[in-house]
């Protein structure tokens, strides 16, 4: 493993994840020993390919793993303090956890308000107040505001935007942002992750952002954890991530030079990490 | 003559046609938000019906308060019923949970009918009067309630759904249960409110039903005939089921009307709404309203 990068020592630990395994179904072990610390009011990409167990670490997070016959067996979670592996999911969203899912997965037979209130389900504070931080999402996604139809004939990007306004409805402390740039376009993309910056300025919520472009996630990130097989396999402070030789081969390309079939094999062989 | 006649007919037709409605409302809630199809939807009717009946005639009860007595205890009821058979099944497979709910139909039958006998019983009267002139229509009194509480419902519903907390979680519910849960939304209690509504307000049916045909194990029957209407209507669809609702009692008793004046068959009017039923099918599956889930392309 790579050289564990130091980080900001000055920041709480809002979210911290210990050694955790998964099990779905009792059998299939997917996170085999994840640990990640996410400091109070950044941003904090994990990366990785396909099937690395991205989306699993953030459903263990969430506590939603439990709706997929999925399990942490063993480590631990603690989000503010407090031990919240395995807890049902809405006494995590109750705690200030938002998980905004892969696939956007907005409410498609409702309509944009009905959505934006929806979120603010867990909230206790009032119709009024709802009703002021619907217009402070309209204020961040100003093309949703003329949205007046049901969310399901929404283009892609406003769904995502949408998506992103719901989990601001419930006041969050911390949003886990699963792949906000799937299926969008790369001007959509520029526009989804800037808002995604601004908010986290603003606001001062946490933002554990998993994503698969890593160019645009190291972007407004300020650190970063690569993943592969179940196993975080390199971390560091976005410089080091962006500087590292391999992350930059594997994740960023961009390199001039062509590859050419007489090094794919050594290629194949250097895409383990372990 | 005739034609005031079926003028009667179709006011009967519509009136009971809420009461189908109403019922199959509450049968598609429980559809949609928990995907269980409830054979026992009948027994809450019965169930309802007998529960007043007893607040009335043993313990002496005045109507007006034993009515809305009914409606706690259904709700109760449907609570418990939810939390002690259906949660346990969650996650079952769909043809396992729909056995149970035909076994809890059977169960239900058989208590009733050795808690209270085999036989109706009329209901008290509860109005003064036989019939309302409606517009020189002969119309029963309970069944005048039974509209205006009807549509009540009706109006309660779209509200509840359209703007409570609780009803927007339904529905994110019914859409999925893991956006819903990501969301927040305690699933099982929304599977439990589901339940305790649809108890509650079938009991409402169940209740005027038995005061216009007295209460027996026939109430269930009427679950029975709320099928239909359901289909017809489309499986999920809120306002689908009130309108079948409404097609089938219209359908009952315009059956009925042709059948004593042309036809002479005997039992036109309980066949009616399953043939019915089968061509609607066999024109459109999914039913009237049924769900078409939006594609952008």
């Amino acid at each position: 493993m790579a050289e564990p990068a130091v980080k900001p020592a000055a920041d709480e630990i809002i979210l911290s994840v210990n050694n955790i395994e998964v099990v779905y179904d009792d059998v299939i072990l997917v996170l085999r020993g994840v640990s990640l610390d996410v400091p109070k009011g950044r941003i904090v990409t994990l990366l990785g390919p396909n099937g690395a167990g991205k989306s699993t670490t953030l459903k263990a997070i969430s506590g939603l793993l439990g709706t997929e016959d999925g399990e942490v067996t063993r480590g631990n979670i603690t989000f503010m303090g407090e031990e919240i592996a395995n807890r049902a999911p809405e006494e995590i969203v109750r705690r200030g956890i938002f998980q905004v899912m892969e696939g956007r997965r907005i409410i498609e037979d409702m309509t944009v308000t009905e959505n934006l209130r929806l979120g603010a389900f867990t909230r206790k504070d009032g119709a009024a107040a709802i009703r002021n931080d619907i217009e402070m999402v309209f204020d961040y996604f100003p093309r949703l505001r003329e949205r007046v139809g049901l969310a399901g004939y929404l283009s892609g990007g406003e769904q995502q935007m949408l998506a992103i306004g719901r989990a601001m409805m419930a006041r969050p402390k911390m949003i886990l942002l699963d792949e906000p740039s799937m299926g969008l376009s790369p001007l959509l993309v520029k526009e989804v992750f800037a808002i995604i910056e601004k908010l986290c300025r603003d606001t001062g919520v946490t933002i554990l952002l998993v994503e698969q472009n890593a160019r645009m996630a190291l972007k407004i990130a300020e650190f970063g954890y690569i993943m592969e097989s179940g196993k975080i396999v390199l971390d560091g402070a976005k410089d080091d991530l962006v500087n590292n030789e391999d992350v930059k081969e594997f994740y960023l390309g961009g390199d001039k030079e062509r590859k050419s079939f007489k090094n794919l094999k050594s290629y194949k062989r250097r895409k383990r990490w372990l | 003559m005739t034609s005031s006649l079926l003028l009667q007919l179709i006011i009967n037709g519509l009136i009971v046609g809420t009461l189908y409605g109403v019922v199959a409302m509450c049968f598609v809630l429980i559809y949609k938000s928990t995907q269980v199809v409830n054979f026992a939807q009948g027994e809450f009717l019965l169930i309802g019906a007998w529960t007043c009946w007893w607040l009335v005639t043993s313990m002496e009860l005045p109507f007006w308060f034993a009515f809305p007595m009914t409606f706690v205890f259904m709700m109760v009821f449907g609570i418990v019923l939810q939390m002690v058979v259906l949660r346990p099944l969650i996650g079952e497979p769909v043809i396992s949970v729909i056995m149970v709910t035909i076994g809890l139909s059977i169960f239900f039958q058989a208590v009733i009918k050795s808690i209270f006998g085999v036989w109706a019983q009329p209901f008290p009267e509860i109005f003064p009067v036989k019939s309302v002139d409606v517009f020189g229509l002969a119309v029963q009194p309970a069944y005048l309630m039974s509209l205006v509480v009807s549509l009540v419902i009706m109006v309660a519903f779209a509200w509840f759904f359209k703007y409570s907390r609780m009803g927007l979680a339904m529905r994110a519910t019914a859409f999925n249960q893991q956006v819903a849960q990501s969301l927040g939304i305690s699933v099982k209690n929304v599977f439990a409110m589901a339940w305790a509504i649809s108890a509650m307000v079938s009991a409402l049916a169940g209740v005027v039903v038995g005061m216009v045909n007295g209460v027996s194990s026939a109430l269930s029957f009427f679950g029975i005939k709320v099928f239909p209407a359901v289909i017809v209507g489309g499986l999920d669809s809120i306002v689908g089921a009130i309108i079948g609702g409404l097609i089938i009692g219209l359908l009952e008793n315009l059956a009925e009307y042709a059948d004593g004046q042309f036809l002479h068959l005997g039992n036109l009017y309980t066949v009616a709404p399953f043939y019915v039923l089968v061509i609607i099918l066999m024109i459109k599956p999914y039913g009237l309203f049924g769900t078409k889930t939006i594609e952008r392309v």
